[in-house]
């Protein structure tokens, strides 16, 4: 309930040492994954197109799912926000490098994207959408997404760093002036994001609910991520006496609610479709509710919703930072099997199953984007010192 | 008030002018060893809260259950009249169509677990409660505005009336009251 006051030059946060040895660690991991997803592509180019493209959203979901936390913590003004800020801003910052990562994508079109592929020519629906559905407008719009992104991560950035070393008391405010229609366009172009990359694969199947849900994805997949940076910093100075369990409990509520978020979306595009039980509908829902995919559609409604649903509950477990850190790398990881269950039962229209080249996508991607988002990370100091609420942020219950 | 002579006082009451004079009340109460302490302020004091060690709320274990009574009631209630009592075939579908049944699952789950909060938080208050003893103290209604009051109750084991009321004096409070049962 403190006045906020100017600066607060007492305390500083630098970031910890051992953070270059982890950035080493995912190098590491990037040049397997890499040398393995090349063989892969030696071997079997498409299933290497289908696999990146899985690994990519992934990852691209927990770097712009930063930003919109980023500018909700500037818009909300929350305590919670201050202390994850720099991560969250790190973790934007990345955006750009994720753009250039796109290019294998745009390589292995016709692989991926049915509308891509010379047949689809003779195909009247396709033919209707090629206005939207043709490869300068799909790539274009691409663009637009991550550099829009891009420019209000690093505009936000900028403002917070120069916050740093001004101690200007009016920055907060140009943030927050920023964030507000900032997260309106993010909404919007992340629905449209999500029709272009993922919806597309499946040209004739359509639902105006799946942007969202692709959002409230973000959202958690973002918040787990977010919550075990927090997790390893709070194990080591300078955080290790800043962290507290009023923190973790405020990041287990938001990542409850976008658990509830994410489990209404599912629920309502299953209930409209389900009702109104139309071929062109239901067949999606059919294919990922027959051979194996039901047990994968079944895996995300246990694990996905339910059993963090009932332990995020707790307030306990929410205060205690080494559990809900075991519920955010269970979210986390099942963030990947919702992405996987959009993607890959369109690829194929049949049976369930898994390929290496999945994995090594995914730890080749998650290496370069770790130590991408660890040397972000590692340029500025782990908590934005001169903010006029730190001190009320730093002493929250 | 001749009953009042007869029956013994509820309690004993201190009024401070300042919430630091009452954290300071408690302490030094609690130091003399009164364990029947109670804090009567214009407005949450978050110090004052965990001065008296207040043990955890049961609330949110009542409103769990609430939820959990809610979503069965909810998916019974639906399972009950589609499929047993009142079969009608909607375009096709099973009796037993889950999905649909959702909606109001969840509806009922909100319904029953915001009920079981109010109800709760009445009962663990123990409200509604017509008579309340101190409110027998006419000074005792600036609680709700500028005055801060410690009370310590008579069922308290180091409960003296003489020496309990020489001690609250010695806190330097506005007044000391007895506070009638």
């Amino acid at each position: 309930m403190s006045e906020p006051t100017a600066s607060t030059h007492e305390r500083s946060f630098p970031p910890p040492a051992d953070l270059d040895g982890l950035q080493s660690k995912a190098w590491i991991a990037a040049g397997i994954g890499i040398a393995a997803s090349l063989a892969g592509w030696f071997l079997d180019p498409t299933q290497f197109y289908r696999s990146y493209l899985v690994s990519w959203i992934f990852w691209l979901s927990v770097a712009a799912g930063c930003l919109a936390i980023l500018m909700l913590h500037h818009l909300s003004r929350g305590a919670w926000g201050l202390m994850i800020r720099r991560v969250l801003e790190a973790a934007a910052r990345t955006l750009p490098f994720l753009a250039i990562l796109f290019i294998p994508i745009v390589l292995g079109l016709e692989e991926t994207y049915v509308w891509a592929r010379p047949e689809a020519a003779a195909d009247e629906l396709i033919q209707h959408k090629a206005v939207y559905l043709n490869r300068t407008a799909f790539v274009f719009r691409t663009v637009v997404y991550l550099g829009v992104w891009s420019f209000f991560a690093y505009g936000l950035s900028r403002l917070s760093l120069r916050q740093d070393r001004t101690g200007d008391a009016t920055l907060f405010r140009r943030m927050q002036v920023i964030s507000a229609p900032g997260l309106g366009i993010y909404c919007l172009l992340t629905t449209f994001a999500a029709v272009d990359w993922l919806m597309s694969l499946d040209p004739h199947w359509y639902s105006s609910l799946f942007g969202v849900y692709f959002l409230g994805g973000q959202g958690i997949a973002a918040l787990a991520f977010v919550i075990l940076v927090a997790l390893y910093l709070a194990q080591r100075e300078p955080m290790a006496g800043a962290f507290n369990a009023g923190h973790f409990h405020d990041y287990g509520k938001l990542l409850l609610a976008f658990v509830m978020l994410w489990t209404y979306f599912a629920i309502s595009q299953l209930l409209i479709i389900w009702s109104a039980d139309l071929p062109e509908e239901i067949t999606w829902y059919l294919e990922r509710a027959h051979g194996g995919w039901k047990w994968v559609s079944i895996l995300l409604v246990l694990f996905h919703f339910l059993l963090p649903f009932l332990l995020l509950l707790s307030s306990d477990l929410k205060r205690n930072a080494k559990a809900l850190g075991k519920v955010a790398l269970l979210l986390l990881a099942m963030r990947w099997f919702d992405v996987f269950w959009l993607a890959a039962p369109s690829f194929e229209h049949g049976h369930l199953s898994f390929h290496w080249l999945d994995l090594a996508t995914l730890v080749g991607l998650g290496g370069i984007w770790l130590a991408l988002f660890l040397g972000q990370l590692k340029t500025r100091s782990l908590v934005p010192v001169n903010d006029p609420y730190l001190v009320e942020a730093l002493d929250n219950e | 008030m001749s009953k009042a002579a007869t029956k013994p006082e509820f309690a004993l009451m201190a009024e401070f002018r300042s919430s630091r004079e009452l954290l300071h009340a408690i302490e030094q109460s609690q130091a003399a060893g009164y364990t029947q302490l109670e804090a009567y302020t214009p407005y949450p004091i978050e110090e004052v809260w965990e001065a008296l060690g207040q043990h955890k709320s049961k609330l949110p274990l009542i409103v769990l259950i609430g939820g959990i009574v809610g979503a069965f009631t909810g998916y019974l209630l639906q399972y009950w009249v589609s499929v047993i009592n009142y079969p009608v075939n909607v375009g096709g579908r099973p009796l037993h169509s889950w999905v649909s049944f959702i909606p109001v699952t969840f509806e009922t789950t909100i319904l029953f677990a915001a009920g079981a909060a109010v109800l709760g938080m009445f009962a663990l208050n123990r409200l509604p409660m017509p008579y309340h003893p101190v409110f027998n103290v006419p000074r005792f209604a600036l609680a709700s505005r500028d005055r801060y009051f410690l009370a310590i109750g008579s069922w308290d084991p180091k409960y003296d009336r003489r020496a309990t009321e020489e001690f609250l004096l010695g806190l330097d409070p506005f007044e000391v009251n007895e506070v009638a049962s």
